[in-house]
């Protein structure tokens, strides 16, 4: 029993052998890590200084912030509201809060294999964007009517979003299906608009749906501009979705169209069942990297004038009293959508090792 | 009836037709109603106004404009400023990318933290909010009466950045940045048809001579061009409130830059991480077998072999990049397309600005990706040189 070696000491031993060859190998690799971590360390000690120990977190503590060196979270802490919701009437704001919450539990939810079919996740999304959309626009239930004018901040993000991805998926199946189709006129036209499309930069798509559609567009088929840039996005993303499905198509064996065949499956039979389901299978982790940059590029409806939670960040800092404190509603922006988009990019990580586990 | 329906080749054909159909009906209503609208407003359509006079002024230009200038020139100032941002934010995004998908990939754990660390920090926030957050910091940096040069002459203050520069005409520039396109292009074909067959000793051969002939041609430009009665450097200066001499570039430049740079390297980092983790262990083993040293193994062996690897998926991160240049209009850097969406607020002839637009990038990024291409032919590998 005495030989038996300490636990402690097994992994004092095999910490500090890691340790070295990690860390120390050589002395190159000694200087390197050094150099770098006292680079962390600087950067981190200063981003610490700056937001934490000199900073002022009191809702007014306007007088206070010209006193310290450190950041000024008071105008967060006073212009919030402002911030998530925009001009959402204020004591309506609730709803605008819990439409937010449900819309992220929707994409929460999402992430569960268990609702990935073709029943379940649209289901879960139509019902989510409907119960988003009453509570917010109101009219129903004895809630005052709001209307999308009015809308602001993160809640207008989240709607953008939510609605892109609600009409884009679909619209990215048919223009991948179609790309792929046999009948060498469609085929052909949709490569030429997918490949248009790709090669034209978001904002001169959504520009052009919000200012130049109108002109060309008969007057009972215009409707809102928000509702013309969400299908102008909407349709941008099909574009690069569908190659990315068209992707996953590709790399199916041809031996399972085949066989579909084979067994005497009709179009609808194959690829409802047959090729959709694996192409999604294979395209997951490209599909959540796009949304991820959805989500991201969404805050570009600002420069067309919409008033995201970009806009009504900026619109927090820029009155003259709060106008020095803009670099610190910025770290608050970049925070909320960094909280978004690393969580679902850690997702889409950890997604895309367990699938590659399964392929081994 | 059914048989009809039946018949695979005729519902085919209908399905087409119908199809193209009604996309050419969907084009055709755009321009009866289009053409309506402009009667409606009394507007020409056409592209006559491109000589009219614009009347307002572009914040940054890198030839001649003033407000008595015509439209088209506007429009060319605008797709050069365009060019400018891609042609410096593009090689930048890629050395910050390649150094750090190096750094995550090099088996050193706190190399690999920083990497990590800056891949997550710059790729999960919106470019416009960095584009933004960069530009408020660079405007809140000191008047250039407090800013001290610092790294021999370099001067960053909150009206611009000023550099050292060379005292020679914007023309000579021109034609260097010409000589050398055009010597690349040149050595991208030979490569093609010439060299990649022929003995490498004298390909090396031909390829120092033409490296030579461009370095020649650049100096001459360069000496033909020289400003008479100035020294060969101009450094920036303090004088009265600012600086003068050297090249000032603009907040507004600065901080597009910065962000493209930084946004789009945390997107090549990503890319040439998977490039580096896809190259066969065995490679990196066999170097280290033969006695070269790690840097010996990265630059010859992996980094060739990881940049063959990722090059088609640069290729849709350079043109996507390129897109993303569009963003300076959110802090009014004149590039193409603030350029256009201001001539179409001035102008009112929508149409055929967008249609500018759309042309003007569906071709620079056509080429861009056509040349990208070239170029993957030109060093991709071959038959059994990688065995996956």
């Amino acid at each position: 029993m005495t030989d038996i070696v300490p636990p402690i000491a097994r992994f004092r031993e095999v910490l500090s052998k890691d340790l070295r060859r990690r860390y120390f190998a050589t002395y190159t690799d000694t200087a390197v890590t050094l150099a770098f971590a006292a680079l962390v360390l600087w950067v981190l000690w200063g981003l610490l200084d700056w937001a934490i120990a000199d900073a002022v977190f009191s809702a007014d503590g306007r007088e206070a912030c010209f006193q310290t060196e450190g950041a000024c979270w008071s105008v967060v802490t006073n212009r919030w509201r402002i911030i998530l919701f925009g001009l959402y009437p204020f004591e309506e704001q609730w709803r605008s809060a819990i439409a937010c919450i449900t819309m992220v539990i929707v994409i929460a939810l999402s992430c569960l294999p268990w609702f990935w079919n073709a029943r379940r996740l649209p289901l879960l999304w139509i019902s989510g964007f409907a119960s988003f959309y009453i509570l917010m626009r109101g009219g129903l239930f004895g809630l005052t009517p709001i209307s999308e004018r009015e809308w602001g901040g993160l809640a207008l993000t989240v709607f953008i979003f939510a609605a892109v991805s609600l009409i884009g998926m679909p619209l990215a199946i048919v223009f991948a299906l179609l790309r792929r189709s046999s009948l060498p006129w469609i085929s052909r036209i949709m490569a030429l608009v997918i490949d248009t499309i790709r090669s034209l930069p978001l904002l001169t798509i959504m520009f052009t749906f919000a200012l130049v559609l109108p002109f060309v567009l008969p007057g009972w088929a215009i409707g809102d501009t928000l509702y013309r840039v969400i299908i102008g996005y909407a349709l941008f993303f099909a574009c690069y979705q569908a190659e990315i499905i068209r992707g996953g198509m590709q790399a199916l064996p041809a031996g399972q169209e085949e066989a579909a065949k084979a067994l005497g499956l009709g179009y609808w039979h194959r690829v409802g069942h047959i090729i959709l389901p694996q192409a999604f299978r294979n395209a997951l982790p490209p599909t959540i990297n796009q949304f991820v940059i959805t989500f991201k590029e969404t805050s570009l409806v600002t420069i067309i004038g919409f008033f995201d939670v970009m806009a009504s960040g900026r619109a927090a800092s820029g009155t003259a009293e709060w106008s020095f404190a803009v670099i610190e509603v910025y770290v608050f922006l970049a925070l909320i959508f960094f909280t978004f988009t690393f969580s679902l990019s850690r997702y889409g990580a950890h997604l895309e090792r367990r699938l590659s586990v399964g392929r081994r | 009836m059914t048989d009809l329906l039946k018949n695979r080749r005729l519902r085919d054909n209908v399905l087409q037709l119908v199809f193209v159909g009604g996309i050419a009906l969907m084009l055709a209503t755009f321009a009866v109603t289009g053409k309506t609208n402009l009667d409606a407003q009394g507007l020409t359509s056409g592209f006559g106004f491109l000589e009219k006079t614009t009347g307002w002024r572009i914040g940054f230009s890198l030839i001649e404009y003033d407000t008595s200038s015509p439209y088209w020139l506007a429009i060319v100032v605008g797709l050069l400023n365009s060019l400018l941002l891609g042609a410096i934010c593009l090689p930048m995004a890629t050395l910050i990318g390649v150094t750090v998908g190096v750094m995550r990939t090099s088996g050193n754990g706190m190399a690999e933290l920083v990497g990590t660390l800056y891949v997550e920090a710059f790729r999960n926030v919106p470019l416009i909010l960095q584009l933004l957050f960069w530009y408020a910091l660079l405007l809140s940096l000191p008047n250039p009466r407090d800013a001290e040069p610092i790294l021999g002459g370099i001067v960053m203050s909150g009206r611009g950045f000023y550099f050292p520069a060379l005292n020679v005409l914007g023309s000579s520039v021109v034609v260097s940045l010409f000589v050398v396109l055009g010597g690349a292009s040149l050595a991208l074909w030979l490569q093609a048809v010439r060299w990649r067959d022929a003995d490498p000793a004298s390909a090396r051969r031909e390829r120092r001579v033409l490296g030579g002939l461009m370095v020649a041609l650049v100096v001459l430009a360069m000496w033909l061009g020289r400003l008479p009665e100035t020294g060969l450097v101009s450094l920036p200066e303090l004088r009265g409130l600012n600086y003068q001499g050297g090249v000032r570039v603009a907040p507004e430049l600065m901080a597009c830059i910065i962000a493209i740079s930084v946004y789009g390297a945390s997107y090549i980092a990503e890319i040439m991480r998977a490039g580096f983790n896809a190259i066969p262990k065995g490679q990196g083993e066999a170097g280290h077998a033969l006695g070269l040293t790690r840097w010996q193994i990265l630059s010859r062996i992996r980094l060739p072999l990881a940049i063959r690897i990722v090059m088609p998926t640069m290729i849709n991160q350079y043109v996507w990049l390129f897109k993303a240049t569009t963003i300076g209009i959110a802090i009014g850097f004149a590039d193409f397309f603030m350029v256009i969406s201001t001539s179409i607020v001035q102008s009112g002839q929508t149409l055929e600005l967008i249609g500018i637009l759309m042309a003007g990038f569906l071709i620079i990024n056509y080429s861009l990706a056509w040349v990208l291409n070239r170029v993957n032919d030109a060093i991709r590998l071959r038959g059994s040189q990688l065995r996956i």
